[in-house]
C-alpha cells in the first residue's frame, strides 16, 4: 500500500474547567493564582471520614453543554471511582463517570477549509480535577504539591474519531470552545488551563481480510493545552506514524501494539513515549458508593434545554444569509457576547423609524462596523467582558439611536465615535450629548465655505502643491478645515467646496 | 445512684434533677476508666482534662437554666475511626494514622457535643474496623470484661468491653460486616447497626463506604435508643444519608415501651446450621420461647442467598471498597511516612508496608485484585447481583414476618490468639451478622444469657429498613422479661477476671 492511501483518524478528548464558583464536591472556592493550598478543605484534600456531595451547578452546566452538542441525557448517570496514585490526587482516585456518562451520542459541526464537516461526540461526563505537582526550584530533591485546582469541576467531550487531519483536530478543538463560552460552560482560558486536550490519532491503512478497516497503533497524546500544540502535536504523530509504517508496514499495526501514551514537548516539537500498551494503567473502575447515581429530571434537562442561547453554529447561518464575509462572521463569532450584541443592535436599528428604508446589507455592515470598531476598542482598553460593559451603560437600543444620527447627517462617523465613548462613560444619551457639546454637523453651505476660504487663506504652501500636482494635499486642507470647524462640518461638503475652490 | 452501675437513661436523668453533677458522672467514670482500663485496655485514648472542662461547662448551662441537650452531662466513649477535633489522635487503630489528629468532628460527634455529652475517650478497634476480636490493633488487644484471656469481639471491642466494664454507660462503634452487634454479643450489652442511611457517615474514617453505619452500644436497649436518637438523622454531608423529607427521625423512646401486638417472628433454618455453639442456641431458643410467651408466633422462613453467599459476597464488596478507601494513606500528605525511601513510588510501598498491619494488607490485596480489570466482572460485578438475591431473601420475608432472630455469633467469645492464624475461622464470626449490612437493613444484638463458663450470648434481631423503632420495641419486649442486665463482670466489683 502505498503511504497516500494512508488516512489520519484522530479523536479528541478535551477536558474544560465548570464556571462553577465552587468545587465539584466541596465548597471550596475554584481559584486560579491564589496562595498554594490557601483552597482546601477537608474534602477536597482526601482526609480519613470525609464524603464529596455533588455541586448542582456544574451538573446543570455539564448538561448545559450535553444538550448543545445534541447530545441524549441518560435516565442514569453513575459515579465512578478511578484509581491511579499520584501525589496531586489526594484520595489516589479520582471521582468520574466511566459507563454511564451523563451525555451520549451528540456531534459538533465544524467550519473546515473543505467545509463544514459533522464531528459525532461519543460522551460528555463530568469529573474531578487533580491538583498540581511542581518539582523543587534550584534543583532541590524533591517536590511540591499545590491542591488548589484538586476538585475544580471538568467536563470531558470525547470525540469519535471522525478528524482526519492536524487543522480539522484544530477546528474541532476551536468550535468546541466557542460553544462553552457561549453557552457560559467554561471560561477556557488556556492560560489559567481551564481547557486540555487529548488527542488519539492512528492511521488507517486500508481494510483486513475481514474486511474491517485496519490501523497504526492509536498514541495518545496527553494534556495538551493550546490549539497550536494540538495541530502540530497531531502533525508530528501523523509524519512519525506514516515514518513507522513505511519502515515496517507488518508490524507497525493497532493489533499488534495496541495504545500508547505519549507526551509533548513543546520546545522542541515532538511527542515522546510516556507508556506502552503493557505499562497501561489498570485504573480499577468501580461504582463511587459514596455518592447516588444521578437521575435527571426530565422537566429539569427541558428547562435547560429551553435555556440554550442560540448557537454561535446558528449565527453563523444567519450571518452567512445576511451576506456577510467569512473574516467579519469569524471576527463577530470569536468573542462571547459579541454575535448576540451585533443580533441585538441590528433589530434594534431596525425599530429606529429613520431606518425604515435601509435595506438588510447597509442594516447589517453598519451593525458589523460599529461591534467590531466602536464597542470593542472600549472593551479592549478596558479589558472587561461585555456583559460588565452593560453595567457601564452599554445598550444597543442607545447606541442604535446614536447610530441613526450618525446615518442622518446630524453628526459626521468619527463625532459618533467620540459620541459613544461619552455614552459609556456618563449614560447619558446621543441626543443629550450631541446637544450639550454643540456637536451636530455644520452642513450649512454657506458656514463651510467661509471655513474653506479661511483654510485656503492661512495655507497657501499646501494649495500650491496641490494645484503643482500633489493630490494628497487636498487631504490636508480637508483636515484643516474640519479642525477649524471643530471637527462638525460635514467633510463631505468641505471637500466639494474645496475642489470647487482650487478647480479640482 | 451510682454512675457506674446506672444505665445511661438513670445518669441522664439524676444530672438534668440535678441529683447528680455531670462533674461526678464524669469523675466516676474516669474513675472506672484509671482502675479497669489497665486489665482490659479498650481505650487507646483517655481525655480527663477535656472531658472534665466539658462537664463543668454542662453542670454550668444547667445551673444557669440554658438548654443543656437530649444527653447533657452523659460520659460517653467513642469508636477511635470517628473523628474528633478535640485534639485527640483518630487512629483507627493504625499506625500509618498514629498522632493524626482531624481537624473536624464526625457528624455524630457533632451531635453527640450538641446533644451535651461529655467524650471521655477513644476506644480501641480492628485496624480500620477489619476483624472481629480486637485482636488487629495497632496498639495492643483488647479484653473481655467476662473474661480477660478471650476476645470482646471486633471490630468495636473498644467500645463494647469499655460498656460491659461499666466504664462508660454507652458507647459508638461502627458496624460494617457485624462490627457492633458481634462485640455487644460477645460481651453482653445492646447494640445496634441502623439502617443504611439513617445515620451520617460524614467523619467516620471509610472501611467500606456502601456497608458502614455507625450505632449506639450501651447496657439496655433504652440507652441505645437514646444514643441513636442523638445520632441519627439527616445530614447534608453525607449523601447517602436519608433526608427528613424521606425518613422523618421518629422518638425512638416514646412507645418503647409498648409491645407490639400479633409479633410475628421469622425464624431462618440457615441461622441455626452447622457450626452453631450448642449453648448459644440453646440460649437463643430459650429467647424465642420468651416471645412465644408474650404471644409471639414464630415461623420458620428461609433466607437462600442470605447465609450461603453472605461471606463470600460480603468479602468482595467491603474488601473492594476498603482496597479503594485505603488509597488515600500514601505517606504524601498526612500520617505515616516512611523515613528512608530511593523514589516516590519507594516511598508510597515503604509506607503502606510500615503502616498497615497483615490483616489490613490482605484485604487491600483482595479488593485490589477483585477490581482488577479482566476480573472485575466475575468478583465486584457478581458480588452486586448476589447481594441484590440477598437484598431479596430479606424483602420476602419480611412481607411474612415482623423481624427475624437468631443468634448474632455462632459461639461466645474465644480465647485471645485462636482464630489469629486463621482468617478464614475468623471470618465466619460474623456469617450471621454480614447479610444485614449487604441488605442495608436495621439489626440489633441483645444479651439473652450466659453459657455455663459464665460468658454472655447475644440475641439478633433483624427489621426492615427505617424500623428501628419497631426493632427497639421489639428487643424490648425481651428486655422486660429477663434480668441479664444487672449481671456485671467480676472485675467490675474489684474480682479476678477469669472465666467462672
Amino acid at each position: 500500500m502505498s503511504a497516500a492511501e494512508l488516512v489520519p483518524t484522530i479523536g479528541l478528548e478535551v477536558h474544560m474547567h465548570l464556571a462553577t464558583r465552587t468545587k465539584m464536591f466541596c465548597a471550596c472556592r475554584v481559584a486560579y493564582d491564589e496562595r498554594p493550598n490557601s483552597c482546601v478543605c477537608p474534602v477536597c484534600l482526601g482526609m480519613p471520614g470525609v464524603l464529596p456531595v455533588m455541586n448542582a451547578r456544574a451538573i446543570e452546566l455539564a448538561v448545559r453543554m450535553a444538550l448543545a452538542l445534541g447530545c441524549t441525557i441518560p435516565d442514569l448517570a453513575k459515579w465512578d471511582r478511578k484509581h491511579y496514585y499520584y501525589p496531586d490526587l489526594p484520595k489516589n482516585y479520582q471521582i468520574s463517570e466511566y459507563d454511564q456518562p451523563l451525555g451520549v451520542d451528540g456531534h459538533l459541526d465544524v467550519e473546515t477549509p473543505g467545509g463544514v464537516r459533522r464531528i459525532g461526540i461519543i460522551r460528555v461526563h463530568l469529573e474531578e480535577d487533580a491538583g498540581k505537582l511542581m518539582h523543587a526550584e534550584g534543583g532541590g530533591d524533591y517536590s511540591v504539591v499545590d491542591l488548589n485546582r484538586t476538585g475544580t469541576p471538568l467536563l470531558e467531550v470525547v470525540s469519535h474519531p471522525d478528524m482526519h487531519s492536524a487543522e480539522e483536530a484544530r477546528a474541532y478543538g476551536e468550535t468546541l470552545r466557542q460553544l462553552a463560552v457561549y453557552l457560559g460552560v467554561s471560561g477556557c482560558n488556556m492560560q489559567l488551563g481551564q481547557m486540555r486536550f487529548e488527542p488519539n490519532i492512528s492511521l488507517r491503512i486500508g481494510t483486513g481480510p475481514d474486511g474491517e478497516p485496519r490501523y497504526t497503533p492509536i498514541a495518545e497524546i496527553k494534556n495538551l493545552n493550546s490549539f497550536r500544540s494540538v495541530e502540530r502535536a497531531c502533525a508530528y504523530e501523523i509524519a512519525r506514524h506514516r515514518q513507522e509504517y513505511e519502515a515496517d508496514p507488518a508490524g507497525y499495526t493497532l493489533e499488534r501494539l495496541g495504545k500508547e501514551t505519549r507526551g509533548w514537548n513543546d520546545a522542541e516539537e515532538r511527542t515522546y513515549l510516556l507508556r506502552s500498551k503493557e505499562e497501561a494503567h489498570d485504573y480499577r473502575y468501580f461504582p463511587e458508593p459514596d455518592l447516588v447515581p444521578l437521575v435527571p429530571d426530565r422537566a429539569w434537562v427541558e428547562g435547560i434545554r429551553a435555556g440554550l442561547p442560540k448557537l454561535p453554529g446558528q449565527f453563523r447561518k444567519e450571518m452567512q444569509e445576511a451576506g456577510l464575509p467569512r473574516k467579519i462572521i469569524d471576527a463577530l463569532l470569536q468573542e462571547d457576547q459579541i454575535a448576540k450584541s451585533w443580533e441585538d443592535l441590528v433589530s434594534a436599528i431596525r425599530k429606529q423609524p429613520q431606518a425604515k428604508g435601509w435595506d438588510a446589507k447597509r442594516l447589517t455592515e453598519i451593525a458589523h462596523n460599529w461591534i467590531l470598531q466602536d464597542v470593542r476598542r472600549v472593551l479592549n482598553e478596558r479589558a472587561i467582558p461585555l456583559t460588565e460593559l452593560r453595567n457601564s451603560h452599554y445598550a444597543e437600543e442607545e447606541l442604535a439611536k446614536l447610530i441613526v444620527l450618525v446615518e442622518t447627517g446630524v453628526i459626521n462617523r468619527n463625532t459618533g465615535t467620540e459620541v459613544f465613548s461619552k455614552m459609556i462613560a456618563t449614560g447619558k444619551s446621543a441626543a443629550e450629548i450631541v446637544q450639550e457639546g454643540n456637536l451636530a454637523q455644520v452642513a450649512d453651505a454657506g458656514e463651510i465655505e467661509a471655513l474653506v476660504d479661511q483654510t485656503i487663506a492661512q495655507n497657501p504652501k499646501v494649495v500650491q502643491d496641490y494645484q503643482g500636482g500633489k493630490k494628497a494635499s487636498l487631504g490636508r486642507l480637508i483636515g484643516e478645515t474640519m479642525k477649524a470647524s471643530g471637527g462638525k462640518a460635514n467633510p463631505q461638503i468641505v471637500r466639494e467646496i474645496l475642489l470647487r475652490k482650487l478647480g479640482g | 445512684m451510682s454512675p457506674t452501675e446506672s444505665t445511661a437513661r438513670q445518669v441522664r436523668d439524676a444530672i438534668a434533677r440535678r441529683e447528680a453533677s455531670a462533674a461526678e458522672v464524669t469523675e466516676a467514670c474516669l474513675a472506672a476508666v484509671d482502675r479497669l482500663d489497665p486489665q482490659v485496655h479498650a481505650f487507646l485514648s483517655v481525655d480527663h482534662a477535656g472531658a472534665r472542662r466539658r462537664a463543668a461547662e454542662i453542670d454550668r448551662r444547667l445551673a444557669a437554666g440554658e438548654p443543656a441537650g437530649l444527653l447533657a452531662g452523659l460520659p460517653v466513649a467513642i469508636k477511635d475511626n470517628l473523628c474528633t477535633a478535640d485534639g485527640q489522635a483518630t487512629t483507627c487503630a493504625s499506625r500509618i494514622l498514629e498522632g493524626w489528629r482531624a481537624p473536624y468532628n464526625a457528624h455524630v460527634v457533632d451531635r453527640l457535643l450538641a446533644e451535651g455529652a461529655v467524650i471521655v475517650g477513644k476506644t480501641n478497634l480492628d485496624e480500620f474496623a477489619m476483624g472481629s476480636s480486637t485482636e488487629n490493633s495497632a496498639y495492643g488487644t483488647t479484653r473481655n470484661p467476662w473474661a480477660l484471656d478471650r476476645v470482646p469481639g471486633g471490630s468495636s471491642g473498644g467500645s463494647a468491653a469499655a460498656v460491659a466494664a461499666r466504664m462508660v454507660p454507652a458507647a459508638l462503634g461502627s458496624d460494617t460486616g457485624g462490627s457492633i452487634r458481634q462485640p455487644a454479643a460477645l460481651c453482653g450489652v445492646v447494640g445496634v447497626k441502623p439502617t443504611y442511611g439513617r445515620v451520617s457517615r460524614y467523619g467516620l474514617v471509610a472501611f467500606a463506604s456502601s456497608l458502614d453505619q455507625i450505632g449506639p452500644i450501651a447496657r439496655t436497649v433504652g440507652d441505645a435508643a437514646l444514643l441513636l436518637q442523638a445520632t441519627a438523622g439527616h445530614d447534608a454531608r453525607d449523601s447517602t444519608c436519608v433526608s427528613q423529607a424521606d425518613q422523618p427521625l421518629p422518638d425512638y423512646l416514646a412507645a418503647l415501651e409498648e409491645p407490639v401486638e400479633g409479633l410475628r417472628i421469622g425464624v431462618p433454618r440457615q441461622f441455626f446450621a452447622e457450626g452453631l455453639d450448642p449453648e448459644v442456641e440453646a440460649a437463643v431458643r430459650e429467647a424465642l420461647a420468651v416471645y412465644e410467651r408474650l404471644g409471639a408466633k414464630l415461623t420458620d422462613v428461609d433466607l437462600p442467598h442470605a447465609t450461603d453467599y453472605a461471606i463470600a459476597t460480603y468479602y468482595i464488596v467491603a474488601t473492594s471498597e476498603a482496597s479503594s478507601n485505603l488509597a488515600r494513606y500514601d505517606g504524601v500528605h498526612y500520617g505515616h511516612r516512611s523515613r528512608d525511601h530511593a523514589d516516590m513510588i519507594d516511598m508510597y510501598m515503604r509506607s503502606r508496608a510500615e503502616g498497615f498491619g497483615d490483616e489490613v494488607k490482605r484485604r487491600v490485596m483482595l479488593g485490589t485484585y477483585a477490581l482488577s480489570a479482566g476480573y472485575y466482572d466475575a468478583y465486584y460485578k457478581k458480588a452486586l447481583q448476589v447481594r441484590r438475591l440477598i437484598r431479596r431473601d430479606f424483602e420476602e420475608a419480611f412481607r411474612k414476618v415482623d423481624c427475624l432472630m437468631g443468634p448474632t455469633s455462632p459461639t461466645p467469645a474465644f480465647r485471645i490468639g485462636e482464630r489469629a492464624a486463621d482468617p478464614l475461622a475468623m471470618y465466619l464470626s460474623d456469617i450471621y451478622t454480614v447479610s444485614c449490612n449487604l441488605a442495608a437493613i436495621a439489626g440489633l444484638s441483645v444479651p439473652c444469657g450466659f453459657t455455663g463458663a459464665g460468658l454472655p450470648v447475644g440475641l439478633q434481631i433483624l427489621t426492615d429498613v427505617f424500623t428501628e423503632d419497631r426493632l427497639l420495641r421489639i428487643a424490648r419486649m425481651y428486655e422486660r422479661e429477663v434480668d441479664w442486665v444487672s449481671r456485671a463482670p467480676a472485675l467490675v466489683a474489684g474480682g479476678g477476671g477469669g472465666a467462672a
